[in-house]
């Protein structure tokens, strides 16, 4: 069994909109109004042009597996071998997280398979973006 | 920077590397300060130009008794020695002082007195990528590599073939920590890390340290050693976050970094006699040789397959058995610059016959920054 517990984030005022949106199940990220750009991770102002003329937009939650190790090792609140994964969203943006629903083997995590979603409450304030196989 | 105006005139490691009980990190960056000041036949007195990282300059200043009138705290990794070196140069050029001392100590292995890295939980780091279980380099260095062979084709075999080569080097080095010869079965039977690394494709973690001092090219003929001219530099950065690197088949830091280097120095690849790749990981020199145009995209497993980068093959790379095999205290960059140095001095315990020019590119904090200096032996 996992030992300890994951260490959870602490956000900022910044990010509070990803992690108010994560524990209400939306995967948020943001648009820029003057170039169209979709980014994560979240900060007030478009990387790519600078403008701080940006808004909240809700994600698909649709994704593909983009790259990952499996950990073989002890970490806190986890249970090895655990894969650790980037997805690349539908919008475009990529993003750590953890994949669920299925074996932690490479055999199961083929690059490229089809993801969706999920959202795993820690406490009250925290629910983190997990990802799962397609239905 | 302009080419061939400053040497480095003193290089040393710390007496000892490997597992240093006996000695605290600041003491690891003092014990490789006097081996080079004693190289170069100075007294702290004599350096008015301090940079380090993982210690402040003004800790390394006042623990060794400099009073500078140039410092850089620079700290973006195992690379940060790659960027001092550069911006050294800068400062010596401007005429902000005249002779720096750049220094290293880490105690990777035995943790005497070392600065705590946590991450804060309210940063990129700590909010997006510390609660999915990353647990340091080997969870996060690694993550883009399945991209990068699903990519090329690249296999398991291809990416252990590298710590093999690199082995042969290290038994060549009489200070490597590991000497023995392995095989691909070895490295693919050892223990598994974070898939697809297993053990023998992760760098050491040893206790050690480094120092070198640089001054002008025109002050460089006084002193006792050879100088060792410095032709080209480059450094850049990307992001803290593996997750955000744009490519996960090419680092834009070290294509960055690289190109600036070269485009400095004017020399073109074929000219190059000798490389470091800093190699946390196995898979660092295969971005590394694309990255800096050595081999096209996809194609540095096969070149290093070929024997090419081993010994007796047309590029020696990681001559002194790199991080995997040589020594690796946390921030391996300052030993990449020091086996470049001892190469250009013709004193290398694997000494590369005639070589005149040396190629030494460092990596910082999982691909977020990069350094690539540019060493030579004569003015070119």
């Amino acid at each position: 069994m996992a030992e300890g517990k994951r260490p959870l984030p602490q956000p900022t005022p910044e990010t509070q909109h990803f992690w108010d949106g994560a524990r209400a199940g939306e995967l948020r990220l943001q648009v820029c109004n003057d170039c169209r750009h979709t980014y994560f991770p979240p900060r007030p102002f478009c990387p790519k042009c600078s403008s701080r003329n940006v808004a909240v937009t809700r994600a698909s939650g649709k994704a593909k597996l983009h790259s990952y190790v499996i950990h073989h090792r002890q970490a806190p609140g986890f249970d090895p071998p655990y894969a650790i994964a980037v997805v690349e969203l539908a919008e475009g943006p990529r993003m750590m997280t953890n994949i669920v629903g299925c074996p932690q083997t490479p055999e199961a995590l083929q690059l490229d398979m089809p993801l969706e979603v999920t959202f795993e409450k820690q406490n009250d304030e925290i629910s983190l973006a997990l990802f799962k196989p397609a239905t | 920077m302009k080419p061939n105006t400053i040497a480095v005139v003193g290089a040393a490691e710390t007496t000892d590397l490997g597992v240093i009980p006996g000695l605290s990190q600041i003491q690891l960056h003092a014990d490789a300060a006097l081996n080079a000041m004693q190289d170069a036949g100075l007294k702290a007195t004599d350096i008015d130009g301090i940079a380090t990282a993982g210690e402040t300059p003004n800790t390394i200043a006042h623990y060794l008794g400099i009073t500078p009138t140039w410092a850089d705290g620079t700290s973006v990794g195992g690379c940060s020695f790659m960027l001092h070196v550069r911006h050294a140069a800068a400062a010596i050029n401007e005429g902000l002082c005249n002779t720096v001392l750049i220094t290293h100590g880490e105690s990777g292995k035995s943790r005497v007195a070392v600065t705590p890295r946590p991450p804060f939980p309210g940063s990129l780091t700590g909010q997006f990528e510390a609660p999915f279980g990353v647990a340091g380099p080997p969870t996060q260095f690694t993550i883009p590599v399945l991209r990068y062979m699903k990519t090329y084709g690249i296999t398991e075999e291809q990416i252990a073939m590298v710590s093999v080569v690199q082995r042969e080097w290290a038994g060549r080095n009489p200070r490597a920590t590991f000497k023995t010869p392995i095989t691909v079965a070895d490295v693919l039977s050892s223990r598994m890390i974070a898939y697809p690394f297993r053990i023998l494709m992760c760098c050491l973690v040893t206790d050690g340290g480094g120092a070198l001092i640089l001054t002008s090219a025109e002050r460089a003929q006084d002193f006792p050693r050879k100088p060792v001219y410095i032709v080209g530099t480059g450094e850049s950065v990307e992001s803290p976050l593996i997750s955000q690197m744009a490519d996960f088949t090419s680092s834009r830091a070290f294509r960055v970094s690289g190109k600036k280097a070269f485009d400095e120095s004017c020399i073109k690849h074929g000219d190059v006699d000798h490389l470091m790749i800093y190699d946390a990981f196995a898979h660092l020199p295969l971005y590394g040789l694309e990255d800096l145009g050595f081999c096209k995209p996809g194609e540095a497993a096969g070149f290093i397959g070929s024997r090419a980068t081993a010994p007796g093959g047309k590029l020696p790379l990681n001559t002194n058995g790199g991080g995997l095999s040589y020594m690796h205290s946390g921030m391996y960059g300052m030993y990449a610059l020091q086996e470049s140095v001892r190469q250009m001095r013709g004193i290398a315990a694997a000494q590369v016959e005639g070589a005149k020019i040396s190629v030494c590119h460092g990596v910082g904090g999982m691909f977020a920054a990069s350094g690539t200096i540019i060493f030579s032996n004569e003015k070119i």
